[in-house]
């Protein structure tokens, strides 16, 4: 590899783990799950978001958790686990419709909903979960 | 408590468009919508609005939004709860916030309908589903049902044989006679699909998720999942209490988009509107904007 790819390659790096860190939001997938999602709950509590590209409704979801995300700034993780490559996670957690939100501390699911809410429903669920 | 001009109570195509009037008006205007974009946003191809030959619901939806909020008018993503008239004026509640206005354009649209048995909002997500683009891939070498004999249902079932071991049609008529001679002809040459006609389903049964479903043939059948596809129902909540006209569950309105309450328009599919379609809100939402708008003017003189 030469410098200036691995330059750039460093600064792509950089870039993204700042993006996550102004948004709180982390991509996950079956590789990453038990790190991103199980094992940093038991530092703070994880919002997941299981969706998929071919879902509209999860489409239509994904803004206003980000939105909340950016708002509440730390005191959640953002995990967007797109089911297409988190086949196994979908299984383990029972996932049979999406969009599907759980909330996870401490390394288990404390809350959970299904389908797109508006945001003051998302924002009480939150404030009475958090 | 903030006091506003009009509010325009739903955030699709008819309350958007209603939103982008108003602004070039120049009245106060606030949009409070459960879910913005609407019903159209979840469509996954529209073919017939002018300007694109194809986008997504999302994508035109979201261009809609984008275009409400470059004009200055805030969009709040809410549900509200009650719509109460005092003298002149109304009073919006949600759940946290109250907001007055001297104008209301009712945008709420429909929503699916559900089957209306118990236990069937506990399964929401644990066999039940609303969604079969969404939720079909979840459902691999499963059994499942679809309850219903529109075009909606017949594609849902289409859909879900490419996953499922089994699909199975319940539907309380004894042929498909709403739906398209085209996709009959392909359930009937799908292996996997089997219709069960002139049946309803009474009960759905299993704790933590989906198990069964008692048909009223008193017949039990094993499934994993069920797929509701029985058509929308308005939302009509609000209009309700506001003692506003129905004619079959939809706003009635005239041709000025006015309901029976004075200082209360419609637009879209919530009113009793000939052609339920996203050009169709568009224009009644522009309607209903220009008359509230006339009438804000014609009090203040």
């Amino acid at each position: 590899m030469d410098e200036e790819e691995r330059l750039k390659k460093e600064k792509t790096k950089k870039l993204m783990e700042e993006t996550e860190k102004v948004q709180n939001k982390i991509e996950v997938n079956d590789s990453n799950f038990e790190r991103e999602v199980t094992e940093r709950s038991k530092k703070v509590p994880v919002v997941v978001d299981f969706w998929a590209e071919w879902c509209k409704p999860c489409l239509m979801l994904a803004p206003t958790l980000e939105k909340l995300a950016k708002e509440y700034n730390g005191k959640f993780a953002l995990a967007k686990v797109n089911v297409d490559g988190a086949q196994i996670a979908s299984q383990k957690y029972g996932i049979m419709s999406i969009p599907n939100v759980k909330l996870f501390k401490d390394g288990k699911v404390v809350d959970e909903f299904v389908g797109v809410y508006p945001e003051n429903f998302i924002r009480e669920w939150l404030n009475k979960n958090l | 408590m903030e006091e506003y001009d009009l509010m325009i109570v739903g955030s699709g195509p008819a309350g958007l468009t209603a939103a982008v009037y108003a602004a070039r008006y120049k009245i106060k205007t606030l949009v409070i919508g459960e879910q913005i974009g609407g019903l159209a946003a979840e469509a996954n191809e529209i073919c017939n609005f002018p300007s694109y030959k194809k986008i997504s619901g999302v994508e035109l939806t979201q261009k809609m939004r984008e275009q409400v909020e470059d004009l200055g008018i805030e969009i709040k993503n809410s549900l509200v709860d009650s719509i109460e008239k005092f003298d002149s004026l109304f009073l919006v509640k949600t759940t946290s916030e109250e907001f007055k206005a001297k104008k209301i354009i009712l945008t709420t649209g429909t929503e699916k309908r559900k089957l209306g048995l118990e236990n069937e909002n506990k399964l929401l997500g644990r066999g039940i589903s609303y969604c079969a683009t969404c939720d079909a891939a979840f459902f691999r070498n499963k059994v499942v049902g679809v309850v219903g004999g529109s075009n909606a249902a017949l594609t849902a079932a289409l859909l879900l044989s490419k996953f499922a071991n089994e699909v199975y049609i319940i539907y309380r008529k004894d042929r498909f006679f709403r739906a398209e001679p085209m996709w009959i002809e392909e359930i009937e040459k799908n292996k996997k699909i089997k219709p069960i006609f002139n049946t309803n389903i009474i009960e759905l049964r299993g704790e933590d998720k989906l198990e069964a479903v008692k048909l009223d043939n008193r017949k039990e059948l094993r499934l994993d999942g069920l797929f509701v596809e029985i058509g929308s129902v308005s939302n009509s909540k609000l209009s309700n209490k506001l003692g506003i006209e129905l004619e079959e569950g939809y706003i009635k309105v005239d041709k000025k988009q006015k309901t029976r309450i004075k200082g209360v328009f419609a637009a879209g599919d919530i009113t009793n509107s000939p052609l339920r379609q996203i050009i169709v809100a568009c224009s009644q939402g522009a309607v209903a904007a220009n008359s509230a708008y006339e009438e804000i003017r014609n009090e203040a003189n």
